[in-house]
């Protein structure tokens, strides 16, 4: 359970429980890790409990507040009627990404992604059409809602990407490298577990750390030469 | 080598499930032989939005043939002409510069319209919740050698097991029967010890399902073999009958 009672993490979104932490590799791992030697134990303590917790209702202020905030941004974006369809401003959001916020990236190109992040993020909040209505099968609208999603996601990768000035894992700035062309990482300065918290619809996020102490383990450097 | 091609789609349209649908026609230039048939769709879905008019609504979902989500009824084929591929799979290049295309949703009783080309198919997974599980506690890991399966037989399992439910057979079928899916879901859990505990059990509820939510019964045309993009071969139906039998002598 995570720290929201009856929220439930396991599997891919259960971040790093073993060592063979990569890409692919992890959450499949954790996915079957999670699902054949962990849950079956685990889970009906947990159900157990929620057992007994009542249905919420739908009138409840936080649910009236969430269905409202959906409902609101729907009407907005249907209420644009710009010119730019859903797909033409999803494939630009892919070539900045792909451009600039790719497996090697540098300070200036981050910059320069943020930069056009924010203006496309604008101009979808002012230019998207929406064919159709929303009461209906709406392909369009339900697209529309995830990219406002990835806009805001693919902008936080590249503030991610921006504030860490090291090289570590899929994440290599180019400016931080050994003469060999490893990844140098910071140790001093980056060894935390973090996240960013949303902090509204016009201001950046803020980050919050925990700090990584190991006890027992030494911190090394993975290579592939020997 | 790329080429470009211009042709003509003729598409169901359908509001929703109780209005009356039709053929339009729509013509598209320009289309690279490289790209999927989805892409193509993509493309055509663009220029309606472009020209403010609603896009085609069709179900997709991994583009690369084994999510199942992907239909469509192209040119009186489930999936097209292609052999063992799914709409996605299925690329431009096997269509000529003039080419008039028809596209039509999966046809069947049990699989009702939503919209234009995507259908409900819900009654898949109903019959899955009927009885396409194995419900015993198998405890820990066992060692790998400790439960022996033949080879043939591992191998037959896992090729029931290719099924993806994409719907292909239902709607290939003049009768509208899910027996390939039924059978290829049976099969791959009958063929092995594990999935023998409950076998009887499982086909009976899974049987009582299909017939329930309005599909049609086998007569061995063998549409859904030839129709299915993994291959499944209709030999599950004959194990599935034979399920049957046991299970119900049983009763």
């Amino acid at each position: 359970m995570t720290s929201i009672p009856g929220l439930f993490a396991i599997g891919e979104a259960n971040f790093s429980d073993h060592g063979a932490n990569r890409l692919g590799a992890s959450a499949l791992m954790q996915g079957l890790a999670d699902g054949y030697f962990v849950l079956p134990y685990t889970i009906q303590n947990y159900l157990a409990d929620q057992i007994q917790v009542p249905r919420m209702s739908t009138d409840l202020p936080e649910f009236v507040e969430a269905e409202k905030g959906v409902q609101d941004k729907i009407n907005k974006l249907m209420s644009i009627q710009g010119t730019e369809s859903v797909d033409s401003i999803h494939k630009r959001l892919g070539h900045i990404m792909w451009e600039y916020v790719g497996m090697g990236r540098t300070k200036e190109g981050l910059e320069t992604a943020m930069k056009k992040l924010k203006e496309l993020k604008k101009e979808f909040w002012s230019n998207v059409y929406i064919p159709g209505e929303a009461n209906t099968l709406n392909t369009e609208l339900e697209k529309a809602l995830r990219l406002s999603d990835f806009l805001e996601i693919g902008y936080l990768m590249a503030i991610d990407g921006y504030n860490r000035n090291e090289s570590c894992g899929g994440h290599f700035r180019e400016e931080y490298q050994t003469e060999e062309g490893e990844a140098l990482r910071q140790d001093d300065q980056y060894s935390y577990v973090a996240c960013w918290k949303y902090t509204g619809e016009n201001s950046d996020p803020e980050l919050l750390k925990e700090p990584l102490d190991y006890e027992e383990t030494e911190r090394k450097t993975r290579n592939y030469k020997n | 080598m790329e080429k470009l091609i211009n042709i003509t789609l003729k598409v169901w349209r359908q509001r929703g499930p109780q209005e009356k649908g039709a053929f339009e026609t729509y013509q598209l230039e320009n289309i690279s032989t490289e790209s999927s048939f989805l892409e193509m769709l993509d493309v055509l879905n663009e220029k309606l939005v472009k020209e403010r008019k609603e896009p085609v609504v069709f179900d997709h979902d991994c583009r690369e043939g084994i999510c199942g989500m992907c239909s469509l009824y192209i040119n009186g084929h489930p999936h097209g002409k292609d052999q063992e591929v799914t709409t996605c799979q299925l690329h431009m290049r096997r269509f000529n510069d003039g080419d008039t295309i028809t596209i039509e949703p999966w046809r069947s009783a049990a699989f009702p319209v939503i919209r234009d080309l995507m259908v409900d198919r819900s009654a898949f997974d109903k019959i899955m919740q009927a009885g396409g599980y194995t419900s015993v506690n198998t405890g820990g890991i066992p060692d790998a050698n400790a439960i022996p399966i033949p080879k043939p037989v591992a191998d037959e399992a896992m090729d029931a097991a290719s099924c993806i439910g994409c719907g292909a057979c239902v709607a290939a079928c003049k009768n509208g029967s899910a027996m390939l899916f039924v059978s290829a879901k049976v099969s791959q859990l009958a063929l092995l010890p594990q999935g023998k505990v409950e076998a009887a059990k499982r086909v009976k509820s899974m049987i009582a399902k299909m017939d329930e939510l309005g599909f049609g019964n086998c007569t061995n045309t063998r549409a859904c073999e030839a129709e299915c993009p993994k291959a499944v071969s209709i030999s599950n139906i004959a194990r599935l009958n034979r399920e049957f039998i046991c299970a119900k002598l049983k009763d």
